[in-house]
């Protein structure tokens, strides 16, 4: 393999990307979970760049990290919860069969990814350069996805209706 | 070039540490993130096989699961205020009436 | 040389050009402020350091630079130095899609006058501002501090709420020249074509977010100080404090950028073209159009904090989600409507 610019810069976001993720689900402290997600998804912003997907990471960045996980550090920290770690301990062989079940997950998606799809697809479509701008991803969501468009505005609004029910104080 | 299996490798790691954290956590709020991680690695896939099949459908899928991930955000944390404004915890383990 | 890199050397020189220039204003209008408040208020202002006080920004700095650096007990202490520094990272580079002249040629090479010409330079604008919210919500969580954690929690809160109407004032903007780069939009405004003329509406809706967005008065309310002390940066002190003070005031000058590009034209002089100038003077007099106007707007920051009081909370969020939100949505939708029959 050669050692280029872009696989340097691969190897780096997706040893991060990992890296962070594993802190992420070790962690004690729900708010520092949160900052390693938050670095988690700035990884993965850079992935979808590298591969040339400028519209999709800049969403990212916007939406993931703008907003939702924004709003996960604005309820951690009105919730002032507490550490994981002062509750009490109750299923240790719990945590075991969860890592031995991810590792297998893990081993099932690798060896179907591995010998599915080894060599087929080596080089970047030439299309992947201009297929990343807005432009071209607006034409195709206002026009062969626009069905699929409108729900998700539906969707949107009925969390929206959804999160107001749920979170308002209750009257007697 | 990187071959596409480079990523997909990635998102696997990337989904199955969100399942174990889906698995080893206990509370509310880490169980939704974890959930939020596993969405992000299937976007990884989405827009690896986007880009190198030269196809534009992958990226708008992420687009749409983008759209679900918020709507989820929002409304699953309702539910964990709603939780906690009446057991003062987010604890899965302990949040239990529905087994009976 | 190779062409590649003279092309580095060029990028380079204009990103230490820029950031040099960008930290420089930010110490002088901290001078600023404290002269037209001073004016306002009909003082006289600091003004013994240096002639007319010009010197009075570095004796700060270094007077911040020598003070101790506390952290306050069970603070958690990677986060509470981590959050300045998300802070200004967050706002000084926001200014590298901006730009701020036209071309300038130097020999034979044609310089772009803009750090990085992305195709997508306003979503960059808005992602880059939607991740400044995590700098105050960290320091205001890490300091452990209950005021702290207030400022933090209303920051939070406001800027997620005003991020909205912005990016709806921007939406007609992008609905009008069809581009989401922030050169074809100056490109657009040339003559007295200015957006500000053709968007009033869209206008007022942005600066009023860009108030919101930048934590100022009447919009301060993370940072309150007769509520809560010192709002988010209570706890810090030092270089730390000398850190969230410089990325408030980079927040003000490159919120003054960005409504200088997107309204007022951004380094279009009307006409300039049309005098017959020789091409250096002309490069130049665009840096100073932009030059001036951002400072324009800066002065105007500084004269709506010391002239407007604060907003209650409600109020603000009232503000925010009843009054700009609509406002925002009716204007994007006139804006749609007219576009639809000039084409028509």
């Amino acid at each position: 393999m050669k050692f280029d610019l872009e696989t340097v810069l691969f190897f780096s976001l997706a040893v991060l990307a990992v890296g962070s993720a594993i802190m992420m689900i070790t962690r004690r402290s729900p708010i520092s979970s949160a900052l390693f997600l938050i670095l988690n998804f700035f990884t993965v912003s850079g992935l979808y760049l590298l591969l040339k997907a400028q519209f999709i990471a800049i969403i990212q960045v916007l939406v993931y990290m703008g907003a939702i996980m924004v709003l996960f550090l604005f309820v951690i920290m009105l919730l002032n919860l507490h550490d994981e770690g002062k509750l009490k301990e109750k299923y240790t062989y719990r945590k075991l069969t969860a890592v031995l079940l991810s590792i297998f997950l893990f081993c099932l998606l690798g060896f179907t990814v591995y010998f599915g799809f080894e060599g087929k697809f080596k080089v970047m479509s030439e299309k992947a350069l201009t297929m990343g701008t807005a432009e071209s991803l607006g034409v195709e969501l206002f026009s062969n996805y626009s069905f699929p468009f409108e729900l998700a505005s539906f969707l949107l609004l009925a969390a929206i209706v959804g999160a107001v029910v749920l979170a308002k104080k209750k009257f007697e | 070039m990187i071959d596409i299996n480079y990523y997909l490798i990635t998102s696997a790691l990337l989904f199955s540490i969100g399942v174990a954290g889906v698995l080893i956590r206990r509370n509310a709020i880490i169980i939704f993130m974890c959930i939020e991680l596993m969405l992000n690695a299937i976007n990884l896939t989405f827009v690896a096989f986007s880009s190198y099949l030269g196809n534009i459908n992958g990226q708008i899928f992420v687009f749409i699961v983008m759209t679900v991930a918020a709507a989820e955000a929002a409304v699953g944390l309702a539910i964990v205020i709603a939780l906690f404004r009446n057991k003062e915890y987010v604890n899965i383990d302990e949040i239990n009436i529905l087994k009976w | 040389m190779s062409d590649s890199l003279v092309n580095l050397i060029i990028i380079l020189s204009k990103i230490a050009v820029v950031q040099g220039v960008l930290l420089t204003a930010v110490a002088y209008s901290v001078y600023a402020e404290r002269r037209v408040s001073a004016f306002i208020q009909n003082r006289i202002g600091p003004n013994r350091v240096g002639p007319a006080g010009l010197l009075q920004p570095i004796v700060d700095a270094v007077k911040l630079l020598l003070k101790e650096d506390i952290v306050p007990a069970n603070a958690n202490k990677f986060i509470h130095s981590l959050a300045p520094s998300i802070s200004i990272i967050v706002s000084l580079s926001t200014f590298a899609v901006i730009p701020f002249g036209d071309t300038i040629t130097i020999g034979d090479k044609v310089i772009k006058l803009q750090i990085a010409d992305v195709n997508i330079g306003i979503l960059y604008f808005l992602a880059m501002t939607s991740l400044g919210v995590y700098g105050v919500t960290l320091s205001g969580w890490s300091s452990n501090n209950k005021y702290s954690l207030l400022g933090g929690l209303r920051s939070s809160a406001q800027m997620i709420s005003y991020e909205l109407s912005m990016g709806l004032a921007v939406l007609a903007i992008i609905l009008m020249n069809g581009s989401l780069e922030l050169d074809t939009i100056v490109n657009s405004q040339a003559g007295w074509k200015w957006n500000i003329i053709l968007q009033p509406v869209g206008f007022i809706i942005f600066l009023v977010s860009a108030f919101a967005e930048t934590n100022r008065t009447p919009f301060d309310l993370p940072e309150a100080e007769q509520e809560l002390v010192g709002g988010y940066h209570t706890e810090y002190s030092s270089m730390k404090f000398a850190l969230f003070f410089l990325a408030e005031y980079a927040n003000v000058i490159v919120s003054s950028a960005m409504i200088t590009t997107l309204y007022l034209g951004g380094w279009q002089f009307p006409y300039l073209q049309d005098f017959g100038l020789p091409p250096m003077l002309v490069s130049i007099l665009q840096i100073f159009t932009f030059t001036a106007k951002v400072t324009f707007l800066v002065l105007f920051f500084i004269w709506v904090r010391w002239t407007v009081p604060r907003f209650r909370y409600d109020q603000l969020m009232n503000l925010g989600w009843k009054v700009m939100l609509p406002l925002g949505i009716a204007n994007l939708v006139v804006t749609a409507i007219v576009i639809l029959f000039m084409k028509s």
